[in-house]
C-alpha cells in the first residue's frame, strides 16, 4: 500500500504547521490522507483481507485443501476419542497434579543476569515472569525475557553434535579434545584460544582461569557484537582503571540521556526504566512532582521517546554537544563548539539547579570521550556518591572486545589458532566486516562451536556442539549491580544440549563432571557458611543474598581528555550535509540471535511499528531532500562497502542519520528468520562500529514491502490520547476534564442499565500512560500467557495481526522532532459493550464481575463484533493459525487456556484463567481475593508497573485508588461505552526556558 | 402434445413430501439418539484398562477412601492418579506374583509409566476444577455415579454441557454436607431442597455467577 499514492512530505508539514496544538497523529499516511490510507482505515480489514492471496494459485489451494473442506463440515459430528492418563512411577514429592510449580532462575543477556520465576507445568516450561526479589528485574521482564521460552522450543535448534555437519556424539567429541589438548600439552596451549561473550559467570571464569593456568600459553578472547567497550574506556579514561558506573534513578531530578537509551538496551534498564518511572508517578495532586529527561539522541528510541525535552542531532554531534556542556558547568579543559547553544544552556541551568539530584548518561554506542566527559560532569554537579555510584566491573575479566577479536583474527591469520573453541556467539556474521573473520577462521585446524542455533558461523566449524538453553541448564551469572543468580534447568536438555561448564571441563580434561556438580563444587569453594543452607536459600530466592558488589571511591583525572587529533573540533554546523551511518541493537531482535524468534519477529517495533524487517531509517528532511519514499530501496554505499535496504522515514530521526538495525539479512538461520531484512553488519566495520561520516545514499529504483502496524487497528481522528504538562496539572488538576464532552451517565443508555448489578467483583485495568516507556513487554507476556499465534508478515500487512494488547504510538507536532507518546490498548472490557449487542449467536458475553468474554466455540466467525468494536481490539483468526505444530512446539501452550482455530474471534480477557486461578483457593478459605493476589500478565511483565488490575468494588485496591485520580479517563468515553479500562493521561514536565 | 405428467404423478408427488418428512425427521431423530447414546456419551460403558483395576473391591471391599489414591482431589483442579508407588504400598507386601498386577511391576522395574485408558474426559476448552466442588458440598459420586460398585470403571454420565448446567443452575439439587462429599452411601435425604438451600447459603455459593461462561472457559 506504500507505493499506491506517493507522500507528499510537504504538504503534509504544512498540515502539521497549520494544525492545532493538541492533534495526535500516527502515520505519515494518515496525515496525508492517502486514498489508500482512508480505505485501509474504512474496512479496518483491506480488501481482500478475506482472501487467500499467496503464490499458491486459488484453484490449488482448493485443490489440497478438498480433502480438509469436506471433512471440516463433520468434524463436530465424530465422537470423542478415548485418551490416556499416564501418571508418574514416582510422582515428585513436592508436585501436585494440575499446579504449576515456580522456580527462580536467571536469563542472560550479554552476559548480564536477569532474576526470573519460571512456571513449569507437569515439567514443561511455559512462561518467564520477572522476580520480584532480584534487584534488576525487581518483578518485570523485557521482551527478550518473555520470549525466552519459545526459543527452548523452537524445532531449529540444533539438535546433537555435529562433526563436519555429520551427526556424531559427545563422547566421540570429548576424545577428539583430549587428543588435541594432549599435543598442546607440551605447547603450553599455544594453539588453543577460547572466544566468549561477555562472562560474569562466577564459575566459568573459574574454569576459564584455571584453564589458563594449565595452558598459560592459551587465550580468552571476547567479543558481543554490541559491546560495552565505550564505557569501559570512557571508565578507564575518567579514572585509570575500569569500574562500572550505577546510576540511582530514584534520587535525580534532572536526567540528561546523551544517546543513551537506559530504560531499554542498558544491562540493568529493569530497574532503571521503574525507578524513572517511580518518579514520574503523580500520586498526591497538591504535591506532584515529576524528574525533566532530556535526550540527545540521533534516531527516536524508547529513552528519547520519554524525554520531555528532545534533540535530534547527529550521533558524531554529541561529543560535541558533551564538551560545549562540560564547558559551561567549568569541568577543566572542555572545550566544545556546537550550534545547540540555545537549547544547551537551559539544560545546563536546570542541571545546575539540581546538583546532587541529576544524572547524566552517556549511551553504549557513544566514543569513550563522551563517558568520560559525563564523569567529569556528574562529578562537577556534585553526582557522585549520590545518584551516580561505582563498583568493580561485574565482569571478573573485562576487555576491551574489539581488541580481543582483533588479536583473534590475527593469530587465525598467521595459521597460529589449532584449536578454537567459540561458545556461543555468530563473528562470521556480527564481527566488523573490515576484519573478514571468514577468511580467518578457515585457517584454523579445529573449530568448536556450541551453540543453540545453525548459523553462519556453524558452517565454518569442524565440530558443533548443540546449547543447552538457560532452562535446561544449572550455571551461576551476575546482574549489572553485581548479585549473583544461580541459574537451575526446568528441563532435562530437550535436544542434548550442553553447557559452556561442560565445553570447557572437557578441554580441562575432566569431561565426567556434569554442570550442576562444576556449579555446586564452585560455591562450595567460596565458604559459605551453612553450605547446604546457603544453597538452598539462594536457589529459592533467586538471588544470593548480599552478593551485590560494594560501592567504592573512584579518583577522578585531571581534566578529560583532549578531543582525539584526527577529529579536531568541527566548527558549528559543520556536521551538516554530510551524510552519516548509525547502527544500533535491533528493539526485537536485538544483535541478531532472536532472528528465529517468531514473537519478537512479529512484535511490532517502538515507533517505527515494523516487523519481519528491518529498514534504513531516514528522516522525513531527507526523504524531501532526495525523493524517498517508504519502501524504496536505496544502495547505502559506505567506506567502499554497499548494502541495499529498503527506507523508512521515521519522524524524529536527526536529518543527516541514517540508522540501521543489526540482526536482520541472515544468511542462515532457521526457517522463521530467514529472508527477513538486511544485514547491516555488512557495512559495520571497525572503526565505525556505531556510526559513521561518509555514507551515500544512491537510489534504485526498486521497492520493498515493508509491513508496519501504525495503520492497523486505526480509530480515526477520535481524542484517544490525552496529555499536557506538569505545570496545567498543579494549576488545575482536573484539567483533563476540562476540555472534554462529560462521561455519559449509567442510565443514559436504550438497554436496561441495571441489567448487571456487579455487586460482587467488580474487576477493573488502570493504565497510566504517564509512566508507560512503549517497551512492548505487555504484548509479548500476553502472547505468552495466552497462546497467541504468529501469522506472518503477509498476514500483518492486511491487518490481521493477532496480539491482544497493542502498543500505539501518537506523534504530536512537527515531522522533524514531534512529541512521541504511546498507548497500551488491550481490550477496553465494556459495560456497555458495542460488540455484545451484533453478536448473532450469543458469543460474546457479560459476565456478572463485567468481563466481557469471548465464547470461541459459539463464534460462527461473522466478525461483526469487531465492525463495531471502536477500539479495534478484536482479532479473528482467518487461518489455522496453529496447525502443523510439532510436539515440541506445542509445549510452549499455557495449558490454562484454549488454543483457538480457525474462523474464531478472540480478544483480550483479563487473563480470565488467573482469576479463576485466584478465585478457587480464595473460595475454598472462604475470603475475598485479595487485592494483587490477581496480576495479568501484562501488568506482570511491565517494567514501570503502568497497568494495574484489580477489584473496583473494594476502594482501596490499588486500582481504585488509580481510578481516583484526577487524570483518569475513559477512552472514546462520550460513546457511553462505560469500559472497564481506563488510562491516566499522560503528563510532561518541560523546562519553561525552553518552551517558548 | 402428449400429456408430461401421467395422473400416477399426483400420488408419487404426495408420497415424496410425506417421504422427505419423514427422511428429515428420522435423520434428526437418529442424529439424536446417536449423540445421546452411549456409542458417543461412553456412557455405562466400563473401558478396558492395562490393569482391570476394580473400584469395586478397593473402596466398597476394603474401604480405601478415594483422596488414598486421587490426591490432589481437595487442592488442584485435576484429582490426579496414583503414581505406580501408590499401587507398590499395598502390591509390593499383596498378590506380588499376580500375573495382573504384572504391567504395574514392570512400570515400577522399568520406570515406565502405565497408560490408563480416561474414562471420564471433558473437551479440552472446558477447565473443570476438582478442589471447588468437593469443597463446596459436590460429592464425588454425584458426578462419578457409584464408583464402589464398578468392578471396572464406566463414566456415570454424559458430562455435556447441558448435564453440567443442570446443576450449576440449581446447585441446591445437588449440594451435600462437606463432610460427606467423600462418603459413596450418602443419600440425597427426603427434604434435599430445604437442606440444599441451607448449605448453599452455608457454603457462600454464587449461584448468580455459576452459569458465566468465563466459570469453565478461558
Amino acid at each position: 500500500m506504500n507505493a499506491d499514492t506517493p507522500l507528499d512530505l510537504e504538504q503534509i508539514r504544512a498540515q502539521l504547521n497549520g494544525a492545532r496544538g493538541r492533534d495526535y497523529w500516527r502515520c505519515l499516511d494518515e496525515i496525508a490522507g492517502t486514498p489508500a490510507f482512508q480505505e485501509f482505515m474504512h474496512r479496518e480489514f483491506p480488501a481482500g483481507a478475506s482472501e487467500w492471496r499467496d503464490e499458491v494459485s486459488r484453484r490449488h489451494f482448493f485443490q489440497i485443501m478438498a480433502a480438509s473442506f469436506a471433512l471440516a463440515g463433520f468434524s463436530a459430528c465424530t465422537k470423542q476419542p478415548l485418551e490416556n492418563i499416564v501418571p508418574y512411577v514416582k510422582q515428585p514429592p513436592e508436585l501436585t497434579p494440575g499446579k504449576p510449580l515456580y522456580y527462580a532462575t536467571a536469563l542472560t543477556l550479554g552476559g548480564f543476569a536477569n532474576g526470573v520465576i519460571a512456571t513449569s507445568r507437569e515439567g514443561r516450561p511455559t512462561k518467564i515472569e520477572g522476580n520480584p526479589d532480584h534487584p534488576v528485574s525487581l518483578g518485570a521482564t523485557s521482551v527478550f525475557m518473555q520470549a525466552g521460552v519459545l526459543d527452548l522450543y523452537d524445532p531449529d535448534r540444533a539438535q546433537s553434535v555435529l562433526r563436519a555437519g555429520q551427526p556424531s556424539d559427545w563422547t566421540t567429541f570429548v576424545s577428539a579434545m583430549n587428543a588435541v589438548m594432549q599435543d598442546q600439552q607440551n605447547r603450553h596451549g599455544a594453539g588453543v584460544r577460547i572466544l566468549t561473550g561477555s562472562v560474569t559467570s562466577p564459575t566459568l571464569h573459574s574454569q576459564l582461569a584455571a584453564l589458563l593456568a594449565k595452558y598459560p600459553a592459551a587465550k580468552w578472547q571476547q567479543w558481543e557484537p554490541l559491546m560495552r567497550d565505550n564505557v569501559r574506556e570512557g571508565a578507564r579514561l575518567a579514572f585509570g582503571e575500569i569500574v562500572d558506573t550505577h546510576y540511582a534513578f530514584e534520587k535525580a531530578d534532572v536526567v540528561l540521556a546523551l544517546d543513551s537509551d537506559f530504560l531499554f538496551t542498558h544491562p540493568a534498564s529493569l530497574r532503571y526504566a521503574r525507578k524513572f518511572a517511580d518518579r514520574r508517578r503523580i500520586k498526591q495532586p497538591g504535591g506532584a512532582s515529576m524528574n525533566r529527561l532530556y535526550a540527545i539522541e540521533p534516531t527516536p528510541t524508547i529513552t528519547g521517546a520519554m524525554a520531555d525535552h528532545r534533540l535530534p542531532v547527529a550521533a558524531m554531534e554529541v561529543e560535541d554537544i558533551a564538551r560545549a556542556l562540560a564547558q559551561r558547568l567549568g569541568v577543566p579543559g572542555g572545550v566544545g563548539v556546537t550550534s545547540h547553544d540555545d537549547w544547551l544552556a537551559p539544560v545546563a541551568r536546570d542541571l545546575q539547579a539540581h546538583t546532587g539530584a541529576s544524572i547524566v548518561i552517556a549511551g553504549e554506542s557513544q566514543p569513550p570521550a563522551v563517558h568520560t566527559l559525563a564523569h567529569f560532569i556528574n562529578e562537577k554537579l556534585g553526582n557522585f556518591g549520590k545518584t551516580v555510584t561505582f563498583t568493580n566491573s561485574i565482569e571478573p575479566a573485562p576487555v576491551n572486545q574489539l581488541a580481543s577479536l582483533r588479536e583473534l583474527v590475527a593469530d587465525m591469520e598467521s595459521g597460529a589458532v589449532d584449536l578454537l573453541v567459540m561458545i556461543e556467539g555468530n563473528p562470521v556474521f556480527d564481527a566488523p566486516a573490515d576484519l573478514n573473520f571468514a577468511d580467518a577462521l578457515a585457517k584454523v585446524k579445529t573449530c568448536v562451536r556450541l551453540g543453540s542455533d545453525d548459523n553462519e558461523t556453524s558452517r565454518f566449524c569442524h565440530w558443533h556442539i548443540s546449547a543447552a538453553h538457560a532452562l535446561e541448564s544449572w550455571s551461576d551469572a551476575r546482574a549489572f549491580d553485581g548479585s549473583v543468580s544461580l541459574i537451575q534447568p526446568l528441563i532435562e536438555p530437550l535436544f542434548e544440549g550442553k553447557t559452556a561448564h561442560d565445553v570447557i571441563a572437557a578441554l580441562a580434561q575432566q569431561p565426567g563432571r556434569a554442570s550442576y556438580e562444576i556449579v555446586r563444587e564452585y560455591w562450595w569453594g567460596q565458604g559459605w557458611p551453612g553450605y547446604e543452607n546457603w544453597w538452598r536459600a539462594a536457589l529459592d530466592k533467586g538471588v544470593v543474598a548480599n552478593s551485590a558488589a560494594p560501592p567504592r571511591a573512584v579518583t577522578l583525572a585531571e581534566r578529560p581528555p583532549a578531543r582525539a587529533a584526527a577529529a579536531a573540533p568541527p566548527k558549528a554546523g559543520a556536521t551538516l550535509g554530510k551524510m552519516e551511518i548509525v547502527f544500533r541493537s535491533d528493539p526485537t531482535i536485538g544483535d541478531g540471535r532472536f532472528v528465529n524468534n517468531a514473537w519478537l519477529q512479529e512484535l511490532a517495533k517502538p515507533i517505527t511499528k515494523l516487523t519481519w524487517d528491518n529498514a534504513a531509517l531516514i528522516s522525513p528532511a531527507l526523504a524531501q531532500r532526495e525523493k524517498l519514499q517508504n519502501g524504496d530501496v536505496v544502495e547505502l554505499k559506505f567506506r567502499g562497502r554497499t548494502l541495499r535496504a529498503p527506507v523508512w522515514i521515521v519522524p524524529g530521526q536527526a536529518e543527516n542519520s541514517v540508522t540501521l538495525h543489526v540482526g536482520y539479512g541472515r544468511a542462515r538461520t532457521g526457517r522463521v528468520g530467514s529472508g527477513t531484512g538486511v544485514n547491516a553488519y555488512a557495512l559495520r566495520s571497525s572503526d565505525a562500529l556505531w556510526s559513521g561520516e561518509g555514507l551515500e545514499i544512491l537510489r534504485t529504483g526498486e521497492t520493498h514491502e515493508l509491513v508496519s502496524t501504525q495503520k492497523n487497528h486505526n480509530m480515526e481522528g477520535r481524542d484517544i490520547i490525552r496529555s499536557g504538562t506538569l505545570a496545567n496539572f498543579k494549576a488545575d488538576s482536573h484539567f483533563i476534564e476540562k476540555d472534554q464532552e462529560p462521561r455519559p451517565e449509567r442510565k443514559d443508555t436504550l438497554y436496561h442499565p441495571d441489567e448487571f448489578k456487579y455487586d460482587g467483583y467488580k474487576w477493573g485495568m488502570s493504565i497510566d500512560l504517564n509512566v508507560c516507556i512503549g517497551c512492548n513487554a505487555c504484548t509479548i507476556a500476553c502472547q505468552a500467557e495466552n497462546n497467541i499465534p504468529v501469522v506472518g508478515k503477509h498476514q500483518v500487512s492486511v491487518g490481521r495481526d493477532m496480539q491482544w494488547i497493542r502498543v500505539d504510538s501518537y506523534f504530536r507536532g512537527g515531522l522533524d522532532n514531534p512529541e512521541m507518546n504511546h498507548q497500551p490498548v488491550p481490550c477496553m472490557h465494556c459495560e456497555n459493550a458495542p460488540c455484545e449487542l451484533v453478536c448473532p449467536v450469543g458469543a460474546t458475553v457479560h459476565d456478572n464481575e463485567g468481563l466481557n468474554v469471548q465464547v470461541y466455540n459459539r463464534c460462527i466467525g461473522t466478525r461483526y463484533c469487531s465492525n463495531n468494536c471502536p477500539y479495534k481490539v478484536r482479532r479473528f483468526n482467518f487461518f489455522e493459525f496453529n496447525a502443523g505444530m510439532t510436539a515440541v512446539q506445542k509445549m510452549v501452550k499455557n495449558p490454562d487456556v484454549t488454543v483457538r482455530s480457525r474462523g474464531v474471534m478472540e480478544k483480550c480477557t483479563y487473563c480470565t484463567q488467573r482469576i479463576n486461578a485466584a478465585r478457587i483457593p480464595a473460595e475454598i478459605t472462604g475470603r475475598k481475593i485479595r487485592d494483587g493476589e490477581i496480576v495479568t500478565a501484562c501488568q506482570a511483565a511491565c517494567p514501570v508497573e503502568a497497568i494495574v488490575f484489580g477489584d473496583l468494588n473494594d476502594p482501596a485496591s490499588r486500582v481504585s485508588k488509580l481510578k481516583q485520580q484526577p487524570l483518569d479517563y475513559w477512552m472514546l468515553g462520550e460513546l457511553n461505552t462505560r469500559p472497564r479500562t481506563s488510562y491516566l493521561a499522560k503528563l510532561r514536565n518541560p523546562n519553561p526556558e525552553l518552551t517558548v | 402434445m402428449a400429456q408430461i405428467f401421467s395422473s400416477s404423478s399426483n400420488t408419487i408427488a404426495r408420497c415424496s413430501i410425506v417421504a422427505f418428512v419423514i427422511v428429515v425427521v428420522g435423520a434428526g431423530w437418529v442424529t439424536d439418539a446417536i449423540f445421546w447414546s452411549p456409542y458417543t456419551t461412553y456412557v455405562h460403558i466400563p473401558q478396558v484398562q492395562p490393569v482391570p483395576f476394580s473400584h469395586k473391591h478397593h473402596v466398597d471391599g476394603l474401604g480405601i477412601d478415594c483422596r488414598y489414591c486421587h490426591t490432589s482431589v481437595e487442592s488442584s483442579h485435576y484429582a490426579g492418579v496414583p503414581p505406580t508407588e501408590t499401587c507398590m504400598t499395598c502390591h509390593s507386601q499383596l498378590w506380588t506374583q499376580a500375573p495382573l498386577l504384572e504391567p504395574i511391576h514392570r512400570s515400577l522395574a522399568t520406570n515406565t509409566p502405565v497408560k490408563w485408558t480416561r474414562v471420564n474426559d471433558l473437551p479440552d476448552f472446558v477447565y473443570f476444577d476438582h478442589s471447588i466442588h468437593v469443597n463446596k458440598g459436590i460429592g464425588c459420586a454425584t458426578c462419578h455415579g457409584p464408583v464402589d460398585q464398578m468392578p471396572l470403571t464406566w463414566r456415570e454420565n454424559t458430562l455435556y454441557m447441558k448435564w453440567c448446567l443442570e446443576c450449576h443452575r440449581a446447585p441446591e439439587n445437588e449440594i451435600r454436607p462437606r463432610e460427606e462429599v467423600f462418603n459413596m452411601k450418602w443419600r440425597k435425604p427426603g427434604d434435599q431442597a430445604a437442606l440444599g438451600r441451607k448449605l448453599v447459603a452455608k457454603y457462600h455459593v454464587e449461584t448468580d455467577r455459576l452459569t458465566n461462561c468465563s466459570v469453565c472457559h478461558h
